[in-house]
């Protein structure tokens, strides 16, 4: 019996929890599916730019460490979202960047050093089996699977080696987005539930992104007093949206995220920015966080600088030994997140 | 922001059209479940939905609301809003037939026994005998009054007043897929084991989620669910069926 070997990449190792993800299904929230999709949206783009693909497929999408992989065939990747130790044989590899990787050779993707969740995009996509509409794991709806040493990750066919390998080599400079900080949040319908005082408590309160986070939420610890909703009656159950602040019974912050339930019945005081959803998902563990309210007409100035932004992503991108000026900034930007300088790098220094 | 249209209406100040985040709009109709609100919510989701707006990318119900998600830098609130005000004035929502094309669902149901330990504390937290019980919910179809929280998860009522049971205190750790639950005039059809607040007051095999099988949901909002009492003999002689025994008709409205 001959089979006809498809290009996959084979996964050796891999920390717990990673998936395959994409855009997420948008329209079945009348279904009581939330869209899910990529926990970090910008890092989706990032990475797809890096492969110059016109618009984001999909990604291996991972948390705290990577795992070692293997092509089985020659393929372009791209390393995008939380940094992580990136070796290929045992070279470092720069972050933020797209790499050639050879069939049978070594891709090695440690710790995180800094944020949350990282992506692995590779040329032309995973090529997952499409369910209602998109190929992203969504585990509160049962759908997908995590990924698992063993695993064979089909991958597009790949155009020959010599027009894939002028994608690899590029990288983008990217925004620390992976530290915490402040976050924008703009009032909801039921923001009004909350007396201004609490509402300026909240936003003078610093926030610790909880570790038990996952794709449905986070919970934000704090010291000092929980926050109180001033409704007499109890509260209908009504949309939920990713990016919602709800107050739990106890008065404790949950930030709601990709995968979160569609309706709930716990108010919500504000909702993040879609701008600044990647600095809240990517904010590690115990890391900080604050809200700020702006105004809708704020919110959506930011919102129409973040789609240029993510539209001039692929023209954003540099070749990465080439220019000495790019050089440097990649170089200071991995030094203050902590990256171990890659070679090419060095010889570039020389 | 609000908008307060003087659209017919006996709370004086709903219907309301609120901001949700940057990217959607919510028409509520009353601040606490009624069976005229849901209608309305339902009714004037159906007439959002056919109108077809470019910028609109989505549009769902909840139980007393319409939540209308568009795209804000294609169509100003402004704009939305006032679009959302007139539809919302040319007619008494909670009047307004349920355009969709909706089913009646007869759903093969065991109540009480090992498969739904709740019934007989339900059914006396509601004052009834449990034979009363089971008539009362199955006197008469319920609506789907929204779906959410899990896939094709449907909220049904509006139950007599009887059923105003609260839910428990402290959690059920997991009831089983197809399980039916009550508290608060309404039963719930669980499309995933999951733990639960809510009394497991009967059993059924219907399945609510099936990703790979058309069509993936079977309950949509505004369909209506006839339970109907069997034994558990009969009920899984239904375990094998795609359809766990259920049978459909079309509704017209």
């Amino acid at each position: 019996m001959t089979t006809q070997a498809q290009s996959a990449l084979i996964v050796h190792s891999i920390s717990p929890g990673a998936s395959i993800q994409d855009a997420g299904r948008p329209h079945l929230r009348n279904m009581g599916i939330s869209r899910g999709g990529a926990m970090d949206w910008l890092a989706l783009c990032e990475g797809a730019a890096l492969l110059d693909h016109p618009a984001p497929l999909n990604a291996l999408e991972m948390s705290g460490a990577g795992g070692t992989f293997e092509a089985s065939c020659d393929t372009v990747i791209a390393l995008s979202g939380a940094p992580m130790v990136a070796q290929l044989d045992g070279v470092t590899l720069a972050w933020n960047a797209s790499h050639l990787l050879r069939a049978g050779a070594r891709l090695y993707l440690g710790k995180s050093l800094g944020g949350s969740f990282s992506y692995l995009s590779v040329r032309g996509g995973f090529a997952e089996p499409m369910t209602l509409g998109a190929q992203s794991a969504h585990f509160a709806a049962g759908l997908g699977r995590h990924i698992r040493a063993g695993d064979r990750l089909t991958i597009a066919p790949q155009e020959n080696t010599a027009s894939i390998a002028r994608i690899a080599g590029r990288g983008l400079r990217v925004s620390d987005r992976f530290q915490g900080g402040v976050c924008r949040i703009v009032e909801s319908f039921q923001s009004d539930m909350f007396s201004p005082q609490t509402r300026a408590r909240f936003c003078d309160t610093v926030f610790r992104r909880n570790p038990r986070a996952n794709r449905m939420g986070a919970r934000l610890d704090f010291d000092g007093a929980r926050f109180e909703h001033n409704c007499e009656h109890s509260i209908v159950s009504d949309v939920v949206r990713g990016g919602d602040i709800q107050i739990a019974g106890d008065g404790t912050p949950y930030a709601l995220l990709a995968e979160s339930q569609t309706t709930g019945g716990y108010p919500r005081i504000g909702t993040v920015i879609p701008s600044d959803l990647p600095k809240l998902v990517q904010t590690p563990a115990n890391g900080s966080i604050r809200f700020q309210f702006v105004d809708l007409e704020t919110a959506l100035l930011a919102e129409s600088a973040s789609r240029a932004q993510v539209k001039k992503l692929r023209a954003s991108c540099h070749p990465i030994v080439r220019s000495p000026h790019d050089i440097a900034d990649l170089l200071a930007y991995q030094l203050i997140s902590g990256v171990t300088a890659g070679r090419e790098l060095e010889e570039d220094d020389e | 922001m609000t908008f307060d249209p003087p659209a017919p209406t006996n709370t004086p100040d709903f219907p309301v059209i609120k901001h949700v985040g940057i990217d959607g709009l919510i028409v509520s109709f009353a601040p606490q479940l009624t069976d005229t609100a849901n209608r309305a919510a339902i009714a004037f989701g159906d007439a959002v939905r056919a109108c077809n707006w470019d910028a609109v990318s989505e549009v769902s119900s909840t139980l007393v609301s319409t939540y209308v998600g568009f795209d804000p830098l294609a169509i100003s609130h402004v704009e939305l809003t006032g679009r959302l005000a007139s539809l919302l004035q040319s007619q008494d929502w909670s009047q307004a037939p349920m355009n969709t094309t909706r089913k009646r669902w007869h759903v093969p149901t065991v109540f009480g026994t090992d498969l739904a330990p709740q019934l007989d504390e339900a059914a006396a937290m509601a004052g009834l005998s449990v034979e009363a019980a089971i008539a009362s919910i199955c006197a008469q179809p319920v609506r789907v009054q929204t779906v959410g929280f899990a896939p094709g998860q449907p909220y049904l009522g509006t139950l007599p007043p009887a059923w105003d049971i609260p839910r428990q205190t402290t959690l059920t750790p997991k009831v089983p897929q197809g399980a039916l639950v009550v508290a608060i005039r309404q039963l719930v059809l669980f499309s995933v084991a999951a733990p639960t607040g809510w009394r497991h007051i009967g059993q059924t095999n219907f399945p609510l989620f099936r990703p790979d099988r058309e069509p993936p949901f079977l309950l949509g909002t505004g369909d209506e669910v006839q339970f109907v009492p069997v034994d558990p003999d009969t009920l899984e002689r239904t375990s094998d069926d795609p359809m766990g025994g259920a049978t459909c008709e079309e509704l017209t409205s």
